[in-house]
């Protein structure tokens, strides 16, 4: 029988995620695709010291009523309680909000570290990281601040970087539907980041709004299988 | 009269460039305006970075689905046709040529048609987004902005002072007061907002403009 997936809150889902992890954050940045409650579980549990690689640092929960009504949860919350050392993501903070993003407010005090990476490439190093690729080239970012200190080499008469994989202890997504093995689904555009980061972790976490029989999804429509699926907690919205 | 266009006139001018069919990228910005000005009788499929294929535009707020938006955050109307992915899928799109236009918000572009879209000073902590990716790969980079700063400075310089998102990638500029075709030969000013002069324009733009054989009013 495989292991037991089926975890029923998200403080006993992210219970050992510990000091100094590297942590993978689902979504966009936005409201669509963000393991929202997994972020506020991991925010209340403690941990600190955490390398969180993601594709936007959030901008707080005040902020994000100018992006959905009432607001929401995002990834501010991790940066309000200190609980992160590196931010690694193609938008740490929105230029077109204030500079007033827990993140940035953290930043421009210097107290939390940046890797800022191309989201395209973001993408990739991730994908690298999953599939166990030890890196690629690309031609995103010649010339610019992205390409300091990394190995060039021209193929076929164009110029590319090489970009490394990134891997994480866990990845924090947001699903659809998952059936009790694992298996996956995602909801119009709020599949973005999850499900590249759903294959880059050792410990995979998956919030969805739904939990289905197996059996109980099509497995021509399945975008994210089993294997890479090692917790499940089901948050009705 | 001399007048500057407004936002939505200067999305209108930049959706003109989409060809019948045309795979479409919005920048954050100015550009997503752009959504709601396609041509009568063209059929444009818009991607965006998050994972979408072929939404038809805004969504009114009745319509509002936050599951279903553009890289910029905005509710997005469904079409028939239309395909969701994930972000690593859409950047092959766009790495891999199969996106026909971006349209990019822009701090500065230079004389040769670098591009700089993200960084400024004060706010070191705001990233390049998918702009390097969208910049590279792209067919065609057309770039719609204001033609000067709030202090009235130009923004279409001899070489950036900004930081870079890419080389020589832009190959239309769609201002308040000017269309501009970045050419191997310079700047080529094609359109001028109603009322300007060759002169006027090129006194608020650092680089060297030639005008077009044709050049004209942006018409309306």
């Amino acid at each position: 029988m495989p292991e037991k997936k089926i975890f029923h809150s998200c403080d006993e889902a992210v219970a050992d995620i510990f000091d100094g992890a590297t942590v993978m954050v689902g979504g966009f940045g936005s409201y669509g695709g963000l393991p929202s409650n997994l972020i506020v579980a991991l925010a209340g549990q403690g941990a600190k010291n955490l390398t969180v690689i993601a594709n936007m640092g959030g901008v707080g929960f005040e902020l994000t009523k100018r992006i959905k009504p009432g607001g929401y949860q995002d990834l501010g919350i991790l940066f309000e309680r200190g609980r992160v050392k590196k931010l690694i993501a193609s938008v740490p903070a929105l230029g077109g909000m204030p500079p007033t993003s827990p993140f940035e407010k953290l930043f421009n005090d210097g107290r939390v570290e940046v890797e800022m990476v191309p989201q395209g490439t973001l993408a990739e190093r991730i994908r690298c990281g999953a599939g166990g690729i030890g890196g690629f080239y690309t031609p995103v970012g010649l010339g610019t601040v992205v390409e300091k200190g990394k190995e060039k080499k021209v193929i076929n008469g164009r110029e590319y970087i090489l970009e490394l994989p990134l891997k994480a202890d866990f990845a924090l997504i947001k699903a659809h539907k998952a059936d009790t093995l694992g298996n996956l689904v995602y909801r119009r555009t709020a599949r973005c980041f999850n499900p590249v980061m759903a294959m880059a972790a050792k410990v995979t976490i998956a919030e969805v709004d739904q939990l289905v029989p197996v059996g109980g999804l099509d497995p021509e429509v399945i975008v994210t299988p089993h294997v890479y699926v090692k917790r499940i907690v089901e948050v009705p919205r | 009269m001399k007048s500057r266009l407004d936002e939505q006139t200067i999305a209108l001018r930049a959706a003109r460039e989409f060809a019948d069919g045309a795979v479409v990228n919005l920048g954050y910005g100015l550009p997503c305006l752009c959504a709601d000005f396609v041509p009568e009788g063209r059929k444009v499929f818009f991607q965006s970075e998050n994972g979408i294929l072929g939404y038809e535009g805004l969504a009114s707020d009745a319509e509002k689905d936050y599951e279903m938006i553009n890289a910029a955050d905005q509710p997005v109307k469904p079409a028939p046709g239309m395909y969701f992915f994930d972000s690593a899928q859409a950047f092959d799109m766009i790495r891999g040529g199969h996106i026909d236009v971006v349209v990019l918000g822009a701090y500065q572009v230079s004389e040769k048609g670098d591009l700089a879209n993200w960084g400024r000073p004060g706010r070191p902590a705001t990233g390049m987004g998918g702009g390097m990716d969208l910049a590279a790969g792209a067919g065609r980079v057309i770039v719609t902005m204001l033609h000067t700063t709030r202090e009235g400075g130009p923004r279409i310089v001899k070489d950036l002072t900004f930081p870079l998102t890419a080389k020589r990638c832009v190959s239309l500029i769609v201002t308040d007061l000017a269309v501009i075709e970045v050419t191997t030969a310079g700047l080529v000013l094609k359109e001028m907002a109603p009322g300007w002069t060759f002169k006027e324009i090129q006194d608020l733009t650092e680089a060297r403009l030639k005008p077009a054989t044709d050049l004209k009013e942006i018409e309306l």
